[in-house]
């Protein structure tokens, strides 16, 4: 006699109890705390941040504990918080020409003002593996102090606009918009495009600004520059009526600089694409930046050839959140779907006897 | 009731967002409506366009019901249940006939429904063309100009090459006589009860944030041809629990010898066949 399975509650009680011990891992080690995530993880805790579309650094840290370390899961976690906090306007534009620098590269010019600044980079480290970081209670090394910059350290991409070389982007009057409020709708406009970009998965805009590299758009990018550091943000008060500071965040920029052979309208010059993101995702601001350019094609007056080009392809695409959720959706039952699709076929099968 | 968030979880301005939303589906049967989905604390795919909807529109004096599959103890029905006890406290109930809001996941119960309830839809993908033509943009367009003959070409394709038409679950319905509708991933054998239902049919797509509906009594086509008419199919077997020859059927594996039984898909429905027969 058959008889259905029943227990689904206990299941998922169970699994969640189980879920909270792997965590946890072996008892004999101490617990990791969120202190220790969020200054000794940073680039994780900052692509938690930016892919959460949430400046925490707290509240990422804790978030990346509670998923296991699962960056798309910590930035889901991130989400679903910041989903439920009230919105009340929006910062004025971040002055990213008067950041605090602590890292600043021109692939353009060797020498410009400001100077460049390495930074705390990977960029010229020898990947071997560094077994006394394995060992705990390894001493640091002194950091050589940088002489301080006093004036503001001029952007690359206004050295070029001040020539003429470099397009010059119209300020936008319009609100900017905010795909967490309103869903997408297409021709998406410049600002609904950056937000989704900068909210989008690392690891799919870097394959789709390689992809612009590699034929599929014809870009012919150069850095022309990469700032790190920390920004003020203003935003103003309604009942105020002018703008105030409400606190610094960590960002890091990109401007690409972007041959373009002019039209009937333009004459022949640079055009910009542009990444940032929270902390220092430089990787992620660099691949935002090719693929911004490459959705600029229609604006452009370019063929519109290579999927990086197409905006519906991309910005449909790019939120791990949504992407991960319909992917892993095909995990939960089907079966109804799949007994209609049984009937079907063996239908059709006896049909084709 | 879970302290620090409003009742059923969304805020009320967010609410009467979707509300408006609602209205304006209700207004345009078939026609889906963008709206500002919220991130959900559940995962896109799990059903967030459905409990969005569920939170905008329920109250404390409503009882609902979740399935998934047909079933109320499958995990998914289990935990968005458990969400809305959590965050709305609301009466829960397994029977059909004493839920106010039913949400659901791939089935429309077997129980008729009636005026005073409203049946929740979970949406996957709201576009009916989609696999057909994936940009949105040129698929509004379709919509509104009622241009559908792409759809009509696939099922006749289907009839050409297969002798059938090859869609048994998400079969595309006609709605009013206006809009081409995806019915969500129901089985097809689901999609005549649609048709001139007593209660308001929502759907709610949250990953792909739009809202539509079928208001109560609207006529519900699903497409065909005049001399390949609309069939509804179910497994040709009787149910092992009930012996109901008349609803939709779960094959189970019951060995590794191809023996199989069929059980109803609609738990409740089953329950309450095995009750009269007992």
């Amino acid at each position: 006699m058959y008889v259905a399975v029943k227990g689904g509650e206990a299941a998922i009680d169970a699994a969640h109890a189980w879920l909270a011990d792997a965590r946890r891992g072996d008892a004999a080690v101490p617990e990791l705390t969120t202190a220790q995530i969020e200054q000794q993880m940073t680039l994780a805790v900052d692509r938690v941040m930016a892919e959460g579309s949430c400046y925490d650094r707290g509240l990422a840290a804790l978030a990346l504990k509670q998923a296991r370390g699962d960056g798309i899961e910590a930035a889901f976690l991130l989400r679903a918080y910041r989903t439920t906090l009230t919105r009340f306007g929006h910062a004025a534009p971040l002055d990213t020409a008067a950041m605090g620098i602590t890292r600043r590269i021109s692939a353009t010019y060797k020498e410009l003002p400001g100077g460049q600044v390495l930074g705390p980079t990977f960029d010229y480290t020898h990947r071997l593996l560094d077994f006394a970081l394995a060992a705990e209670g390894v001493t640091r090394d002194a950091v050589p102090e940088r002489a301080a910059d006093e004036a503001a350290i001029p952007r690359v991409s206004e050295l070029l606009a001040r020539e003429g070389l470099m397009q010059r982007e119209e300020a936008a009057e319009a609100e900017p918009s905010d795909l967490t409020r309103e869903p997408l709708a297409f021709p998406a406009d410049r600002s609904a495009r950056l937000q989704n970009l900068a909210r989008g998965d690392e690891g799919f805009l870097l394959g789709l600004g390689y992809s612009t590299q590699r034929g599929y758009g014809n870009a012919h990018p150069f850095v022309g520059e990469i700032r790190q550091g920390g920004v003020m943000v203003e935003f103003t008060p309604p009942e105020l009526g002018f703008a105030i500071e409400i606190g610094e965040i960590d960002v890091t920029e990109c401007q690409m600089v972007n041959q373009f052979h002019g039209s009937l309208t333009e004459p022949p010059q640079f055009t910009r694409g542009y990444g940032l993101v929270f902390g220092s995702g430089e990787r992620k601001a660099m691949a935002m930046a090719l693929v911004d350019r490459a959705l600029r094609a229609a604006e452009l007056g370019e063929d519109i050839t290579a999927p990086a080009q197409d905006a519906e392809f991309v910005l449909y695409h790019s939120d791990n959140v949504e992407a991960t959720g319909f992917v892993e959706h095909l995990k939960l039952p089907h079966y109804v779907d799949f007994q209609s699709e049984l009937e079907n076929i063996r239908a059709m099968r006896r049909n084709a006897v | 009731m879970e302290a620090g968030y409003n009742f059923a979880y969304l805020d009320e301005a967010t609410k009467r967002m979707i509300r408006r939303a609602i209205l304006k589906a209700v207004a345009i049967p078939g026609h889906q409506i963008p709206f500002g989905a919220r991130e959900m604390p559940l995962p896109y795919g799990w059903g967030t366009g459905g409990i969005q909807v569920t939170a905008s529109i329920i109250g404390p004096a409503d009882t609902l019901k979740v399935i998934d599959q047909g079933a109320d103890d499958t995990t998914n029905a289990i935990s968005i249940r458990r969400f809305f006890a959590r965050v709305a406290d609301v009466a829960t109930t397994e029977r059909t006939e004493d839920a106010s809001i039913i949400q659901t996941r791939h089935r429309i119960p077997e129980a008729p429904l009636r005026e005073d309830q409203i049946l929740v839809y979970q949406v996957p993908m709201p576009e009916p063309l989609f696999r057909l033509e994936p940009r949105i943009a040129e698929t509004k367009r379709m919509h509104a100009l009622a241009d559908y003959g792409l759809m009509h070409t696939k099922l006749y394709e289907d009839i050409a090459r297969l002798g059938r038409i090859g869609t048994a679950y998400n079969y595309p319905v006609m709605v009013n006589e206006r809009y081409l509708m995806s019915p969500s991933p129901i089985p097809a054998f689901d999609n005549p009860k649609m048709d001139r239902m007593p209660a308001l049919q929502l759907f709610g797509a949250g990953r792909e944030k739009r809202i539509y509906a079928v208001p109560p009594y609207t006529p519900v086509r699903s497409l065909d041809f005049e001399d390949h008419p609309f069939r509804a199919i179910r497994a040709p077997h009787a149910c092992t629990l009930c012996n109901s020859t008349a609803s939709y059927l779960d094959e189970v594996v019951t060995d590794d010898q191809g023996g199989r039984v069929y059980v109803c898909s609609d738990t409740d429905f089953c329950r309450t066949e095995q009750e009269r027969a007992a």
